[in-house]
């Protein structure tokens, strides 16, 4: 791995930028994660902060069961980030539909609309449930490169 | 003369039910007029309730809104308990409105961290939202989750309030009550706050009346009206409390109406707990509710919410019909933003509290070539233009703050 490689994963790491977007969400779980940002829960502990603009964002943190109304919205967010990103699926609703499913104006899912990374379960998933998974998700994104580091070495 | 230009604000603007759209008209700086379009957040609820028995339907209702969960949970449950004459036991009314009220601190609380951060007072947004966790947590303990509580049931309350959660409750209370005495004394000695929120977004006693505005927002031009009092639902006939109204019709004169009506809470909550009477939690309620419509009113934190259900003696309601009260403000928002400036746009929106929790909006012109790139805001953008604007124009700075820290 050159060194500027190594530098870059280095700050993705250590500052993913999130952005929040609600498909269709009851605000229920939009407002937990503004709450993961303010002083009792404070996500900035972990370098990442709320972004405005998907361009600058490294993790889509989206809620709601995706309205067909904003599909197409949450698709072009989605595109207009740039790579490497991640999709992490914020409560019952943004995972599966919940108690939203079936209903004629939903697609019951975020994953009907774009690829995710990481479902939070709960109805709202609680703060310290999306650190977690912010968390959880920078690990497993540091395991598959330290793999992909070490197969490169061996295959030299 | 300026040209004039339109400015789709929204759509996802994750209100209650209804999320809107506003198209705003500039001359110059100036609003020249705003269409407001709503609808976008649709899940389409209210026929999703027909196709599940009453019970099912309270737990869907409750997601209409994760911030007022406990008010539209509870003004459906009272109109089906009216269609099934079903009277619910003391204790569980006063159960109902002590959940309502802390439901009321959380949702204020968090209405003046987002005005605070409309406006670039980003210390007072972190404050209130440390404040809010308190209530959160009360909540939690209470009722076993932060949002969506699913504390009512058809006839009654599912959960006691033992004695030691009394005690939790009133010593939370008081903290927050000093908490709250420090927001009056910013709202009303504040200079720059003061300064920055009078006379923005003005909307008289009469148009206020006219446009049907409800809660905060109409109180604050001075319409006396609060269904806990007209109309006394769950335990609110026998607390005592005052209908906080206000005579600025402006930002400022909502937010000094939350934040007194926190006061109040207070004191209602006190009340509540001292009277708390003994007795069985619910009664039993029939599977299939009796044929019938019934109207139901209740005092959400934002203001009027009115829930229609139609029974036609099956297990299953036949139509359910929600008026959530920002449907009833976001009229308003049109004539309180007639010929004020852009930079003022954020926090008048805002202040109907139209749950304005999330950031990126997008904001893009669209009839305007000319100048294609200043023309295309998000949100955030325009609430940084609208922080600069007063910087420049009014002197208006909250880092310069220095008596805040108590
Ligand atoms: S999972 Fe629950 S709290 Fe979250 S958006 Fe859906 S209904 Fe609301």
């Amino acid at each position: 791995m050159k060194i500027i490689d190594k530098v870059i994963n280095w700050a993705r790491l250590k500052s993913p930028w999130v952005i929040h977007f609600n498909a269709g969400a009851c605000n229920g779980c939009d407002i937990e994660v503004v709450a993961a940002l303010t002083p009792t829960y404070d996500i900035e502990r972990f370098g990442s902060i709320l972004r405005g603009t998907p361009r600058h964002a490294d993790v889509l943190l989206c809620s709601g069961p995706v309205t067909r109304q904003l599909k197409d919205r949450l698709v072009r967010i989605y595109e207009q980030m740039p790579e490497p990103k991640f999709v992490i699926a914020i409560g019952a609703c943004a995972c599966s539909g919940g108690a939203i499913d079936g209903c004629y104006s939903v697609v019951s899912g975020v994953d009907q609309a774009v690829p995710v990374s990481m479902y939070i379960p709960g109805c709202p998933a609680s703060p310290d449930a999306i650190i977690d998974g912010v968390v959880k998700l920078l690990k497993s994104y540091e395991d598959s490169l330290k793999q992909a580091d070490e197969k490169n070495e061996n295959g030299k | 003369m300026s040209k004039k230009v339109v400015i789709p604000i929204g759509p996802q603007h994750p209100a209650l039910k209804e999320p809107a759209s506003f198209d705003v008209t500039l001359k110059g700086e100036r609003v020249a007029d705003i269409l407001v379009k709503v609808g976008y957040n649709h899940r389409g609820i209210e026929k999703a309730c027909e196709e599940r028995t009453f019970l099912q339907s309270v737990y869907l209702v409750e997601r209409v809104c994760g911030i007022c969960s406990h008010s539209h949970s509870t003004c459906f449950i009272q109109a089906i308990e009216e269609l099934a004459n079903l009277k619910i036991p003391p204790r569980a009314a006063y159960i109902r409105s002590l959940i309502g009220e802390l439901e009321r601190i959380h949702s204020h609380l968090l209405w003046l961290g987002v005005a605070a951060h409309e406006i670039g007072f980003d210390t007072l947004l972190m404050y209130s939202w440390r404040d809010r966790e308190i209530v959160m947590d009360l909540l939690a303990l209470l009722t076993g989750n932060r949002v969506n509580y699913a504390v009512n049931v058809i006839g009654g309350v599912r959960k006691d309030v033992s004695e030691e959660e009394k005690d939790q409750i009133l010593k939370a209370v008081d903290i927050l009550e000093e908490r709250t005495k420090y927001y009056v004394q910013v709202a009303t000695e504040e200079v720059t706050l003061i300064e920055r929120l009078s006379k923005v977004g003005y909307i008289s006693h009469e148009d206020a009346l006219k446009y049907g505005a409800v809660g905060p927002t109409g109180r604050a031009s001075g319409i006396k009206r609060d269904i806990r009092k007209d109309d006394p639902y769950a335990a609110y006939g026998e607390v005592d409390f005052e209908v906080i109204t206000d005579d600025h019709c402006d930002v400022y004169g909502r937010a000094v109406v939350r934040v007194k009506e926190l006061m109040q809470s207070y004191s209602i909550i006190r009340q509540l707990l001292k009277k708390l009477p003994q007795g069985p939690l619910s009664v039993v309620a029939p599977r299939l509710i009796p044929a019938g419509e019934a109207v139901s009113r209740y005092e959400a934190p934002r203001g009027e919410d009115i829930h229609f259900v139609k029974s036609n003696g099956t297990d299953k309601p036949e139509r359910v019909k929600l008026r959530a009260p920002t449907l009833a403000n976001v009229q308003s928002v049109a004539k309180m933003l007639e010929d004020g400036y852009l930079a003022d746009v954020p926090i008048v929106i805002a202040a109907i509290d139209p749950c304005f929790s999330c950031t990126d909006r997008m904001i893009v012109a669209v009839n305007n070539v000319s100048t294609a790139k200043e023309d295309r805001m998000d949100w955030k953008t325009l609430r940084e233009f609208s922080i600069d604007w007063y910087k420049k124009n009014r002197g208006v700075d909250f880092t310069k703050l220095k008596k805040l820290d108590k």
